[in-house]
């Protein structure tokens, strides 16, 4: 009998019971990760040159009172030791301070723009996933041939590619030469599209605009959600290409075949099933990586996400976004990473009780 | 090729998809996101067109496409003979816009004028504080030294006492900052408990009403149907916020936008030479500059500077820098502006008279200094360090060694504000079409510790002739007081004064009525599409 290592061994109490003791030690050691980011993120961009009152005020200038009289109401003439304990005492509230540019709180400005992150992240993922693991069982199966190398330098290629430039080569050659895709943006700007939950692709039903309108949104994804996730499809699929490989070796791969089960149902069945999950640990971090890559990605296509968020504030010095939207970027790496772990444990049993 | 057409389906939806036919929608790519609705506390030019010239209105306007002040909300203003007291009429018929969560009950009235100054001026108004509470360009431009008091005289009579006569001071009215705001919807939502709504969900008297703003993406506006000066032929507006430049030209070239912010001048030939599309050119009320810092050796001779000012050839910068949209500055001030000193005898280029200059200074071999290129595009220089290139080998001929450092902005303006520069670059648009906001703002003594007097220099004579134009209102005296200035600062020569640009602005040739404005603000209230 070849069995699968899902969910057999240990009870559902067991499991919910490693998973709860896994939560708790995750949560204590994300304190010192936490305070260190927002540390980080405090010291250097002021350590970086510049400053935010002569950037509010560009070539015009301010007498000595004014200027003094800004910094005293941005809280920006206080020792920095004072500052720092400020921000983080305020955090430990929940208030994360009020942006210099906008002047609304940092917190209401992430939520704002987060969902426009997720809708970009999980649509690349889907992408990279939907298209890397496929790529790679072939790659695997039909290993050493011509299709095999051609989709293992693919995803170096892609692996290794600078986002910017592979963004702006998409555009230049889908949305200004060819025109099929939108330059930038989330959607034409012919629908008024209330954001509701905060993604477009849910919104535009949610608007009665109707199926136009989704359509729109979906053609400004494409782009996008190409360049975030070429990386991770580089990663999948090669990752998906190798544990497949081993475990196609395995022993109880050969005793099925000789069963004289179908190649193909054997892969699919019994091998891939095993072979996946190296692959969620890898998809798993390659979250962390789509929040990175997103930086870039939202730039070039003007996509009005955290990551745009996050540079444009940096640009302007807006010291209270830079260390409260790096903070809260760190809680949902953190955060996915916890449950990328949980999904760890619940698909393989072999790994509960070790983290 | 199902793909393919998949694509080029959607893309077609896109290009084609008016979603409310027969509507005039006009869309207008921006070039950066507001940071605010209301503009009292802004200084940004993206805030200043999304809020005051959609939304809001002043006393008194600027004329469409020019400086003449003209009245707004104020139908007339008498001032009084000392120039301490400036009275002004309202107009009677003016209504606040009806929004989803706010309907007026009364008309605008003398209550909102007062409302709207008091905010920014007096600490014990509710509304103060209210998101961030700081007003920036009201203080620097020291309104809140120059106004005494702000009497309600009646309901449609408002009096502003000055503690000193201040001849720019209803120039300043115009500018943005000094739009009048509803007191009605800031009692209202005081009640409500929400007055942070104020400033992010504005209530104006403006052609436009604010429907939406999509973070960092759209700002989305209907035409005001109660409009004091008639409903805009528009019935729709959309800012569609587009960063960079090149993206902006793209998306007006497939229909995308009707109007483009801030147009790249490299592609001013591809946008002339498209016949869909239409390029309006203006000269600007702007000057760049090479200011050189008079408090640090050498440039604290007068020679020194002189045998720069002659060893630059500007008149070649126009067409590599601007590509011949500028002409040369020989005055601080452009030449649209009023007391433009047509006398001014400008430094010729003649390398051989900055060698004899340099000599007579004490400098035979020359010397090295650095000069700061600018880090940002500007229409007054639009690509600093290919100027600084020039100048570079310009002042090379005659023996001074320039080294090129530049910053990112921020660094940029904060070292130049401590003088740590030995030359730089700079350059100014005016906002509000008087020389006093050229002169006082970027050459007066007090302007060195505000940051602004960047060559550092201060000179009795020149001081001496600001102040007095800036306290009495007769124009024909203003003007010989600020002619006699620009001698002074010519023959002192603390800059370079290197060009002042042409604005333009790309179209679609389907756009009619636009005027551009000197100041390079947006209004689109005359605008309409066929």
């Amino acid at each position: 009998m070849i069995e699968s290592p899902l969910f057999f061994g240990d009870s559902i109490r067991n499991l919910v019971q490693v998973i709860f003791q896994l939560i708790l030690r995750r949560l204590v050691v994300s304190i010192p990760t936490l305070i260190g980011v927002s540390l980080v993120a405090f010291l250097l961009i002021r350590w970086v040159p510049g400053d935010p009152v002569m950037l509010l005020l560009g070539e015009r200038g301010a007498s000595p009172e004014l200027y003094a009289e800004m910094k005293r109401n941005l809280g920006l003439d206080r020792p920095l030791v004072e500052q720092y304990f400020g921000f983080v005492s305020q955090a430990l509230q929940g208030d994360l301070g009020i942006s210099i540019h906008s002047k609304r709180p940092v917190i209401e400005e992430f939520l704002d723009r987060f969902p426009a992150t997720v809708e970009l992240g999980l649509i690349a993922m889907f992408w990279a996933v939907l298209a890397g693991i496929p790529l790679g069982i072939l790659a695997a199966v039909k290993r050493n041939s011509p299709f095999d190398y051609l989709v293992m330098g693919g995803a170096l290629v892609g692996y290794s590619m600078p986002i910017f430039w592979w963004g702006l080569v998409l555009i230049l050659v889908f949305s200004v030469t060819l025109g099929w895709t939108p330059v930038s943006g989330r959607i034409s700007v012919m629908y008024d599209i209330d954001p509701r939950t905060g993604f477009m692709l849910v919104d535009t039903w949610l608007s009665g605009e109707g199926w136009a309108s989704f359509k729109s949104a979906l053609a400004h994804l494409i782009l996008p959600a190409v360049v975030l996730g070429t990386i991770p499809l580089a990663a999948v699929a090669r990752m998906t290409r190798s544990s497949l490989l081993e475990v196609l070796r395995e022993d109880y791969i050969r005793t099925a075949r000789a069963k004289g089960l179908s190649f193909y149902g054997v892969v699919v069945v019994h091998a891939l099933r095993n072979a996946l999950i190296p692959i969620i640990t890898v998809v798993g971090l390659m979250v962390g990586a789509v929040l990175t890559g997103a930086i870039l990605t939202e730039t070039i296509f003007s996509w009005p996400g955290i990551g745009k968020w996050l540079v444009n504030s940096v640009t302007a010095r807006d010291y209270p976004v830079i260390q409260g939207g790096v903070l809260l970027m760190a809680i949902v790496v953190i955060a996915v990473n916890l449950v990328v772990d949980v999904l760890y444990q619940v698909v393989n049993p072999l790994m509960r009780g070790k983290s | 090729m199902t793909l393919q057409r998949l694509i080029f389906a959607l893309s077609f939806v896109i290009a084609t998809g008016s979603a409310h036919a027969g509507e005039k929608t006009f869309v207008y790519c921006s070039e950066g996101s507001p940071s605010t609705f209301n503009p009292q506390l802004a200084t940004d030019g993206p805030t200043f067109n999304a809020s005051s010239r959609m939304i809001y209105n002043r006393l008194v306007e600027f004329k469409q496409g020019g400086t003449e002040i003209i009245p707004s909300l104020a139908e007339s203003w008498t001032a009084s003979a000392d120039g301490l007291e400036f009275t002004f009429k309202l107009r009677k018929d003016v209504s606040f816009h009806t929004t989803e969560s706010f309907t007026p009950k009364r008309k605008f009235n003398a209550d909102d004028v007062l409302w709207s100054f008091q905010r920014m001026k007096d600490p014990a108004h509710p509304y103060h504080k209210v998101n961030g509470g700081s007003y920036e360009y009201f203080s620097s431009m020291e309104m809140d030294k120059i106004i005494k008091e702000i009497v309600k005289v009646d309901g449609s009579t408002v009096k502003f006492v000055l503690t000193r006569p201040e001849a720019p001071f209803l120039a300043n009215l115009g500018m943005d900052f000094a739009s009048i705001t509803s007191a009605e919807y800031g009692t209202y939502l005081l009640t409500a408990g929400t007055p942070e709504k104020f400033d992010n969900e504005p209530v104006g008297t403006g052609p436009f009403v604010f429907k939406r703003y999509v973070k960092d993406t759209m700002i989305r506006y209907e035409a005001n149907p109660s409009y004091f000066m008639g409903k805009a032929k528009l019935d729709k507006v959309v800012f569609a916020i587009t960063k960079d430049p090149s993206v902006r030209f793209q998306k007006l070239k497939t229909g995308e936008c009707h109007l483009i912010a801030e147009p790249s001048p490299t592609d001013l030939k591809a946008m002339i030479d498209n016949p869909k599309i239409k390029v309006l050119q203006q000269d600007g009320l702007n000057v760049g500059y090479v200011a050189m810092n008079t408090q640090k050796k050498p440039f604290d001779n007068v020679l020194v500077r002189r045998a720069v000012h002659h060893a630059l050839n500007r008149g070649s910068y126009i067409e590599a820098i601007y590509l011949g949209n500028a002409k040369v500055a020989i005055n601080p001030i452009p030449p649209s502006m009023w007391s433009w000193n047509n006398q001014t005898k400008d430094y010729a280029y003649d390398p051989k008279e900055a060698k004899e200059l340099l000599k007579k200074a004490g400098y035979p071999q020359g010397f090295e200094t650095e000069l700061w290129t600018l880090p940002v595009s500007r229409p007054y220089i639009p690509n600093g360090k290919k100027l600084g290139e020039l100048i570079q080998a310009d002042l090379a001929k005659i023996g001074i060694k320039i080294n090129l450092v530049t910053y990112d902005w921020p660094t940029y303006l904060a070292k130049a504000r401590k003088g740590e520069h030995q030359m730089i670059q700079l350059g100014w648009t005016g906002d509000n079409g008087d020389p006093d906001n050229f002169l006082n703002v970027l050459l007066g003594c007090a302007a060195i510790d505000a940051g602004s007097n960047v060559a550092r220099w201060c000179d009795k004579d020149f001081a001496q002739l600001i102040d007095r134009a800036k306290t009495v209102t007769n124009i024909k005296k203003r003007t010989g007081f600020y002619k006699q200035a620009q001698v002074i600062f010519k023959k002192e020569a603390p800059w370079v004064t290197v060009a002042h640009s042409t604005v333009f602005r790309a179209m679609s040739s389907s756009v009619e009525g636009y005027k551009l404005s000197p100041f390079g603000t947006e209004s689109f209230f005359e605008v309409d599409l066929h």
